[in-house]
This record gives structure tokens, C-alpha cells and sequence, in this order.
């Protein structure tokens, strides 16, 4: 039955090749796997969430460890990172534009210098963490704050609780830059499809999907870069 | 309805402000405002993501009502586990506050 001429080719005179047959209009088909991943950021909300909640409350109990552990990080280099992001995600709203116009050069292109900001973000991440590994500040046997003692006599702090204070550091910067590389493994499979020319102004989803992940992340940063960089910074 | 497709000078106009507003953010976190740093970096926080989801995630043009009711509720769920957790732990006579 499946293989019955007239069945096969009856589907083609209904609609193109892109819309699934158990689609009533391409914009239902597109509006449905938005839908999903939309889905599947609301539980990413909930994943970073925990998080954020985390450093909250332990906020409001090692006031001082918090307010030491933010001013050791380097505002400048979270600055350049910031706006490394924000000119990625322009990137890829062109990108998505690109790609509804059907423009397969641009596609590549603007997937590519997204790549290359995120690959740049993550460069910069890299340099901070091993600053912090120098100084002794990640968490561990070798932990050891003693210079941001000296550095803020004003402010008396207990080594462990800021151990707690670097624990959420790098979960918290870490679990972002893990998204951050099977987000740049997503957009290298994206640029290989679009080059071939997969994408079309009737079919680019992926595009649009990969596109709301990468935003997704970048929003997450865009809330970790005043909590961790900035709010402790005077007072 | 068809697809929306964002002009660049939209796109353009979004990242101008962003970055305007990331300097704004880190130039202030300098400024000693007491309590209101927090909130001042906060609320920029807050508009620059809101910028991000209306115009880049094309919220703002989604014809599909649902992801509008997704993206709601999660903020919803996001808020039950923030206030609820702090009104516990900040209302816990027991536990040194700060």
C-alpha cells in the first residue's frame, strides 16, 4: 500500500516536499517545532535556575566572601565577553534573516563569525579560569584565599564559605560554557548543511532552532555577568 | 499570517542598544549607589533579555499563542523557586542572616 503509485503521487500536487504530511501549512509545521523548543528552554530556565537560586541564598549569608570573591574577577575581560555575545547573537538574528531570504553565502558567513565569537567567548573564559588557577582559587585541597585576605582587610572572610563562593563561580560560568560548546558543535553542523544548501526561504527550521538556543545562552550570560562581575563591585 | 522577517536595521538598532547598555551597566557598577547597584544591574539585566527575546527570538512577531503561554509559565516556575526558597531561608530565625 505504502509503495502504491497513486499514493506517492498524490502528495507532491497537495504541497512541497518540506511540509510533513501530517501538517496542515508549512507555518503550523514551523510554529510547532518552535513550540517545542521553546518547551525546551522553559526546562533550561529551570537547570540554571537552581543555580541562580543557590547563589542567592548564599548571597545573603557570606555577604562578604560574595562581595570579595566578585571583586577578584576581572570586570573587563566579563565586559569584552559580554559584548563578544551580544555581537554573536547579532550574527545569528542575520543569520535567521539570511536564511528566510534564502541568501546561502550570507547563511555561511554569518554561521561562521558566530562560531567565531563563540569560539572567542570561550577563549576569554579560559584565560580567566587559569588566572584563577594560578592564584589558587579554585576549589579544592590547593584552595587558598590568603591574598584576598590581605587584599580586604576591611572585610574579614572564612576560607571555606568562600570556596563556596568559587564553587558557584565555576558551576555556574562552567555549565554555561558547556552550552556554549555544544552550542558552536550545533552551528558547525548548521554551517556544513547550509553550504551544502540545505536551506531554503521554505524550509531553514534548524536554522531558527539553533538560532533560539543561542540566544537562549547568551540571556543567561546576560544575568550571570551582573551577579558574578558587578553588583558587589562598590560598597 | 506570514513568517516575520526581521529588517537588519532592527537588528542593527537591538545591538546598538545592547551594547550601549552593557556599557552603561559595567560603568556604573563603579559608582557606589548602596542597595541600588544591585538593582540598577538587575534591571538593565532585565531589559537587555527582554530586548534579546522580543526582537532576536522573534517573540514579539509569533503568530503561535502557546509559546507565549511557554515562555510565561516558565518564568512563573522560575519565580516560585526563587521567592519561595528565599522566604524560607531569609525568614529562618535560627540561621545567621548575612
Amino acid at each position: 500500500m505504502r509503495d502504491s503509485p497513486a499514493v506517492v503521487a498524490q502528495a507532491p500536487e497537495h504541497h512541497g516536499p518540506e511540509l510533513l504530511h501530517h501538517f496542515a501549512r508549512a507555518e503550523q509545521q514551523r510554529d510547532s517545532a518552535a513550540l517545542g523548543m521553546w518547551l525546551f528552554l522553559a526546562t533550561e530556565i529551570m537547570f540554571f535556575g537552581g543555580m541562580f537560586c543557590a547563589y542567592l541564598i548564599y548571597r545573603l549569608w557570606y555577604f562578604n566572601e560574595f562581595a570579595v570573591g566578585s571583586r577578584s574577577l576581572d570586570i573587563y575581560m566579563g565586559t569584552a565577553n559580554t559584548v563578544v555575545l551580544i555581537c554573536s547573537s547579532l550574527t545569528v538574528a542575520m543569520g535567521v534573516r539570511a536564511a528566510q531570504l534564502g541568501k546561502r553565502r550570507l547563511l555561511v558567513v554569518l554561521l561562521l563569525l558566530t562560531i567565531l565569537f563563540g569560539a572567542a567567548f570561550l577563549g576569554v573564559k579560559a584565560i580567566e579560569w587559569h588566572e584563577k588557577y594560578e592564584k589558587h582559587h579554585i576549589p579544592g585541597a590547593s584552595f587558598n584565599v590568603s591574598d584576598l585576605m590581605r587584599e580586604n582587610p576591611q572585610m574579614p572572610i572564612d576560607q571555606n564559605h568562600e570556596q563556596i563562593y568559587f564553587s558557584l563561580y565555576f558551576a555556574m560560568t562552567g555549565l554555561h560554557a558547556l552550552h556554549m560548546v555544544v552550542g558552536i558543535g550545533i552551528f558547525v553542523v548548521l554551517t556544513w548543511y547550509a553550504w551544502r544548501g540545505r536551506y531554503t526561504p521554505e524550509y531553514h527550521t534548524p536554522i531558527e532552532l539553533g538560532g533560539l538556543y543561542w540566544h537562549f545562552v547568551d540571556v543567561v550570560w546576560i544575568y550571570l555577568f551582573p551577579l558574578l562581575y558587578l553588583i558587589d563591585r562598590r560598597r | 499570517m506570514t513568517v516575520h522577517i526581521s529588517s537588519n536595521k532592527l537588528n542593527v538598532t537591538i545591538w546598538i542598544t545592547l551594547m550601549c547598555l552593557t556599557v552603561i551597566t559595567a560603568t556604573v557598577s563603579f559608582i557606589d549607589l548602596g542597595p541600588f547597584n544591585t538593582i540598577v544591574a538587575l534591571a538593565i539585566a532585565t531589559f537587555k533579555a527582554l530586548l534579546v527575546v522580543l526582537f532576536f527570538m522573534h517573540v514579539k512577531y509569533s503568530s503561535e499563542k502557546l509559546t507565549k503561554v511557554v515562555i510565561l509559565s516558565s518564568l512563573f516556575w522560575l519565580l516560585l523557586l526563587l521567592v519561595l526558597s528565599l522566604a524560607d531561608y531569609s525568614t529562618r530565625g535560627n540561621v545567621r542572616i548575612m
